[in-house]
């Protein structure tokens, strides 16, 4: 029997159980064979180079993306009203896009996805027109907007209608920003204005090998700028997920980078309006993690992993990570704590000393921004030296970008804990997610050192004429007493009870409510 | 079958708590009510200075500990009464600083100290220094083991200059064939070989004497090489070959007024690099007979030389239960506990007592009443992808397994580092049970549930050697693992290793699996995805059927999970998860989920047999499971996505001959080669020192090298590239 099965129920095929009435009926037979039709996409041939190239087509994907069974398409039967260029004699239905709604693990999720088999993926003024009713439809219904770029780019034939289309699209991104988590992924090419349109997403994803993003290609490059450079080293995943952080992660291929879509919309709220889901946790909340009390190396300069750390913290040690190579020095990314999902923004240690630079603000700010649009907790912790020194950043403008990490932090109101594991120096102190910046519990362990800077330096400048007074200094400022004397730490722990200590606090915290005042937007430091 | 031995095991381990209770009650109840000694410092770390305090915290004995400034937090440090830092992390300035031992001695006012095994336990200087502090040393005097004379079976052989090939003739003819040759400066297995026939060894024996000609057999030829350079003459040992020799053991207990008693043996022939890595006891091999034989030879040569305390005296036996003595061991050995859990008595409590000059405690005709069965595993963390060596780092997930009829004795907690400084001994796990089936099954379950993540280790291979069918049938030799006797040697029968015969045989990926464990670990890893599917969800109890796809080493497996008609489902343990049924194609299994699972250990019953599955990551379509010590990929996914895998791109694989590596932390001591160079299989590369050992890597195959990525001199880490070939 043909069915298919979503969160515990069955669902019937509606293609195939057709009934007398409607068995040889021919204005059903009529629709049946154009449904036929669009299902085919741009016909077995075309389909045959996508799959050797190793890309799967547009209904395929979100077969994958969606619980077996519960995609129902919208619009399939769309075509083009282009008549230029010979155009009226080349018609497919859908016209190069998918376009439709089913669930993902059991909840809402609306996705469109480019068929790069018609049209090679371009979009026209219908293609576009189909994804725009789809955003207005998710916006209103409140559910997250998945979209499977595959696109060689404006539809040149159709002219202005085309790049209307985009702007179109363009508009609609910006209106859910904030409203419906938006998620891209990048399964094929998408070159020119069409990269904006992930780029206004919250988060970009792409597949190795096998998609690129650039504004121009390389063959513009190389007639401006006489660089020689391959699609792959300008605007492949490795580029994008490294060099320019355009996008967020990448995966070896099209079922992985599924699957991870589904893994990031299972940490997500469907809107602004909701919590995230919470998921039953079979991971102890009052699990104690030994390895914390040994993590932080005696010798102050020597560094560990940070990840390590949150591993141990959230439930079974899952971390959906954001942008993992890129600004390597601040890891961000999803987990749960007791089954709720939070924002976790950590120091790296281990790469950079942990230091705050250009990069590592703005891929913070950006994440920080995420969780507060969507009622998303932050977890963060603390290990940092300051802010990396040197005309490259200074030049830069890491004043600048460094402000859009502090903004970030002071304008979220959802809640926010914070573990400072050892070093808070100077304004990154400040910055992580600090008391000042309305930290709702700022916990440390006793290797905190919370100072304006570290006491070789201090030292140095304070007692240039005295006798050393290293001692004095470290007594003062190399552990977190000092801080928590004046509130600005609400406790001390053991590093093994963190993950008890904050599964608590979280719970407290749960509703918590707090305003900003009126205005129709900040001015966040851009 | 599984289930049934598995009861078996539970009540044999409720009599065995009592005769071991019982044992220990008699033996307090028989001494004196005062404490044999007023403080105890042990000079050892790790699993066995625990090991020591546990009996003396039962005897009231307060405990000193010493450590190194690396083990400040280490478990034996802390579990003392007191504990005195004797230096910093090298054992050599710290464990093995006698000087530093004894101040510890003075300042803690110890007036015993018991010295484990390894570091002095053997060493005269420090029993005179111990003795020179005031304090008794808990182990035997130092006395001569070369007056162990004529009271033991020795193998027939000859150690001295051999003139010429002839010479070497007659004297094997003496000793009759086959025989072993080697060079008497060959230490351990190095540069052996065996001669079946006169053909034979007058080839060795030419192969010895042109040593610098290198060709035929390189060991052979290092190792007489080594000999000239030792002793400018070719001074060899020819002796009896023993075929399949098994490592049997008597330990030994001998008390001031001159009582010795034996007990029952302890078989150590799995062996691996001459290490033991499995013991048990009794031996399979050993008859009543033969025990008694092997005992009174012990006894005979331990009361020879005056022997008192612990000790061990070792044999090699062949297949037709002769044996012949090998050495003897003056201390308590690392697998004393098997000895322990059969016969109910607690080995260091009688060498406190020895020590104290009270008669031994315990007769030769309890000793012979033994119940039971018992195994060790000893669990080291070292890496088999990288020839087995040591692995460091920080135990990030810990959980020993547990159990009536289970001991683990460590000397580490979650957390815990395992340091580049010492022995990589993690644990010696030992179970026990009436029978040696009963034994074996409580083994697989213990290391199937024992947790260990943050380094490599040998649990997934010893668990493998479990289920080897030899081994299950008690078919050992000293040669089932590979062994340096096997190592590279080439030479015509010579016993090289019987199982797992390479490092990469050896690689938890590539350890084998019964179709019936490849069946559970397929039914149990689609339970653990349709958990997670419903969990995910936000979903209850599965009510419906779910599809999916199992891909394990290429094959894909369709595979239904549908909740279990409840008539069929045997009741629930409390905490357990629904049961449900997976149907594979060509069988159908009964899952549940027995409760008390976490993220890396899922304890489940299929078809009612309980088994422990461990989970060590997870991706969005694949999980890497371990079932019965093999680790496997195991890819999920929906029948749709399934279909699709095969236009997926075939993973690319780097070609890792073409990379040279570090095969562990450490520092790149001499870079051979440069870019261009052409090098040959076998050319050396470079040297890597780590652990204070020199690691030549060498090319495996033909190439030009296009890259030189580190220097001398830089610090690398695991892994971390230093030259690529073309």
């Amino acid at each position: 029997m043909a069915t298919g099965t979503v969160a515990g129920r069955r669902l019937p095929l509606p293609e195939v159980d057709v009934l007398p009435p409607y068995a040889s009926n021919p204005k059903w037979e009529r629709v049946k064979a154009a449904k036929e039709a669009a299902k085919g996409g741009g016909g077995p041939q075309r389909v045959a180079k996508q799959h050797e190239k190793g890309k799967l087509t547009a209904r395929e994907r979100l077969q994958v993306l969606f619980d077996p069974g519960s995609f129902r398409e919208a619009g399939a039967l769309v075509q083009h009203r282009c008549s230029d260029f010979g155009m009226d004699k080349q018609q497919y239905y859908g016209d190069g896009v998918v376009t439709g709604s089913g669930t993902v693990y059991g909840r809402p999720v609306f996705a469109f996805s480019q068929d790069f088999t018609v049209f090679g993926g371009s979009l026209s003024e219908s293609h576009a027109a189909k994804i725009c009713r789809l955003m207005d439809r998710a916006v209103e219904a409140g559910a997250p907007i998945v979209g499977l770029n595959d696109s060689g780019g404006a539809r040149i034939q159709e002219g202005v209608m085309s790049l209307a289309g985009y702007a179109d699209v363009f508009l609609r991104n910006v209106n859910a920003s904030g409203v419906v988590p938006q998620l891209s992924l990048v399964m094929g090419p998408c070159a020119g204005g069409a990269v904006y349109s992930p780029a206004l997403t919250d988060f970009t994803f792409m597949v190795r090998h096998t998609s690129y993003m650039f504004l121009t290609g390389p063959e513009v490059v190389k007639s401006v700028t006489m660089e020689e450079v391959s699609q792959e080293q300008l605007g492949g995943a490795a580029t994008h997920t490294t060099k320019s952080g355009v996008a967020h992660g990448a995966f070896d291929n099209e079922l992985d980078a599924l699957a991870g879509m589904r893994e990031l919309l299972s940490f997500l709220p469907p809107s602004n309006r909701e919590q995230a889901p919470r998921v039953p946790s079979l991971d102890p909340a009052d699990r104690s993690c030994p390895f914390l009390d040994y993590v932080v190396p005696t010798n102050d300069l020597e560094p560990y992993d940070m990840l390590g750390v949150v591993q141990q913290v959230v439930d079974d040690g899952e971390v959906f990570e954001i942008a993992r190579d890129y600004a390597k020095n601040i890891i961000t990314g999803f987990a749960r704590l007791n089954g709720r999902t939070v924002g976790v923004v950590a120091n790296q240690p281990a790469v950079l000393a942990g230091c705050l630079d250009i990069d590592a603000s703005v891929k913070g700010a950006r994440f920080v921004r995420f969780c507060d649009a969507f009622n998303i907790p932050l977890l963060t912790f603390v290990d940092v030296p300051g802010f990396l020194p040197g005309t490259a950043q200074e030049y830069g403008g890491v004043i600048r970008h460094g402000a859009k990490l502090l903004y970030a932090y002071a304008e979220a109101t959802v809640p926010k804990l914070t573990v400072i594991t050892r070093k808070a120096y100077g304004g990154a102190y400040d910055v992580m997610s600090s008391k000042h910046l309305r930290g709702d519990i700022n916990l440390a362990w006793p290797t905190g050192e919370i100072a304006v800077m570290g006491s070789k330096g201090a030292v140095e400048i304070l007692f240039r004429w005295a006798v050393l007074q290293e001692a004095e200094y470290e007594e003062k400022f190399n552990n977190p007493f000092q801080a928590a004397k004046v509130g600005y730490i609400d406790d001390v722990i053991l590093p093994r009870w963190t993950r008890q200590r904050l599964c608590a606090e979280l719970e407290t915290l749960a509703n918590k409510r707090a305003w900003r005042p009126e205005r129709k937007h900040g001015n966040i430091p851009l | 079958m599984r289930r049934r031995l598995l009861t078996a095991v539970r009540s044999c381990a409720r009599s065995f708590g009592t005769t071991a209770a019982a044992a220990a009650a008699a033996a307090s109840t028989a001494a004196p009510r005062e404490r044999l000694f007023n403080k105890l410092l042990v000079a050892n770390r790790g699993e066995i200075a625990v090991r020591v305090m546990r009996t003396c915290k039962r005897l009231g004995i307060p405990t000193v500990a010493i450590f190194s400034e690396a083990d400040a937090a280490a478990v034996h440090a802390r579990f003392a009464d007191q504990a005195v830092c004797v230096g910093p992390a090298p054992s050599t300035a710290s464990y093995l600083n006698i000087p530093a031992i004894v101040e510890a001695i003075k300042k803690t006012g110890a007036d015993a100290v018991h010295p484990g095994y390894g570091f002095l336990s053997e060493n005269a200087a420090f029993v005179e220094a111990v003795e020179e502090a005031g304090a008794t040393f808990v182990g035997p005097p130092t006395f001569a083991v070369e007056k162990m004379g004529d009271k033991v079976n020795t193998i027939p052989g000859w150690a001295g200059v051999v003139k010429d090939a002839d010479h070497a003739v007659s004297v094997a003819e003496d000793i009759g064939f086959p025989v072993m040759i080697k060079a008497s400066a060959g230490g351990g297995g190095k540069g052996m070989r065996i001669a079946w026939n006169e053909r034979e060894l007058r080839e060795g024996f030419e192969l010895c004497t042109q040593a610098s000609s290198g060709r035929g057999s390189v060991q052979w030829a290092a190792a007489a090489g080594e000999a000239a350079a030792a002793f400018g003459d070719s001074r060899m040992l020819i002796e009896k070959f023993i075929e399949q020799p098994r490592h049997i053991e008597i330990q030994v207990l001998g008390d001031k007024h001159g009582n010795v008693v034996y007990f029952p043996e302890r078989e150590c022939s799995i062996q691996r690099r001459n290490q033991k890595v499995i013991e048990e006891a009794p031996s399979p091999l050993v008859t009543p007979e033969m025990r008694r034989a092997m005992g009174e030879q012990a006894v005979a040569l331990c009361k020879a030389v005056g022997y008192e305390s612990a000790g061990t005296v070792e044999f090699l036996a062949n297949p037709q239960r002769q044996f012949f003595f090998l050495e003897m061991n003056t201390r308590l050995q690392v697998e004393h506990p098997i000895t322990e859990a059969i016969t109910g008595q607690d080995l260091v409590e009688h060498m406190l007592r020895i020590a104290a000059g009270q008669p031994l405690a315990v007769t030769q005709d309890q000793l012979l009443h033994f119940t039971g069965h018992a195994m060790e595993c000893r669990v080291y963390a070292e890496d088999p992808a990288r020839g087995f060596l040591p692995s460091i780092g920080r135990l990030l997930r810990y959980v020993e397994p547990s159990g009536p009829n289970v001991r683990c004795d460590s000397g580490v907690q979650e957390g815990s580092e395992i340091s580049m400084h010492y022995d990589p001994l993690i644990s010696k796990l030992v179970t026990r049970g009436v029978d040696r089936p009963s034994t074996l099954g409580a083994m697989r379950r213990a290391l199937d549930s024992y947790v260990i993540r943050g380094v490599q280790h040998n649990a997934p291979l010893l668990r493998s050697v479990l289920d080897i069918p030899a081994f299950e049938a008690g078919q050992l030799s000293t040669a089932f693992l590979a062994g340096e006797r096997g190592a590279g040697m080439g030479g015509e029968g010579v016993a090289s290793a019987e199982h797992f015969p390479t490092p990469e045989s050896s690689a938890p990926e590539r350890l084998p699996l019964s179709s019936g464990q490849q069946d559970q670990l397929l039914a149990l890893a689609a339970m653990l995805w349709a958990a997670r599917e419903q969990r995910l969800s936000g979903v209850g109890d599965l009510q419906v059927e779910l599809q999916v796809v199992l891909t394990l080493e290429g094959q894909q497996v369709p595979a239904t999970v549908r909740p279990a008609a409840p008539e069929l489902a045997a009741a629930a343990a409390p905490g357990a998860g629904q049961a449900l049924e997976v149907q594979l194609p060509h069988r159908i299994l009964l899952v549940r989920d027995a409760g008390g699972s976490s993220a890396q250990l899922v304890h489940a019953e299929v078809d009612s047999e309980r088994v422990a599955l461990q989970v060590l990551s997870r991706g969005p379509r694949h999980l890497r499971l371990q079932h019965c010590g093999a680790q496997r990929l195991v890819a999920l996914d929906a029948p749709a996505a399934a279909q699709l895998t095969r236009c997926m791109p075939a993973p690319t694989m780097e070609d890792f001959s073409k990379v040279i590596r570090s095969p562990m932390p450490g520092t790149l001591v001499h870079l051979a080669v440069e870019v261009g160079q052409e090098v040959n299989p076998g050319d050396e590369v470079a040297v890597v020192e780590a652990m204070k050992m020199r690691n030549v890597l060498r090319a495996e195959v033909a190439g030009v090298v296009a890259a030189v990525e580190a220097g001398q001199g830089e610090v690398l880490g695991a892994d971390q590239v230093i030259v690529r070939l073309q």
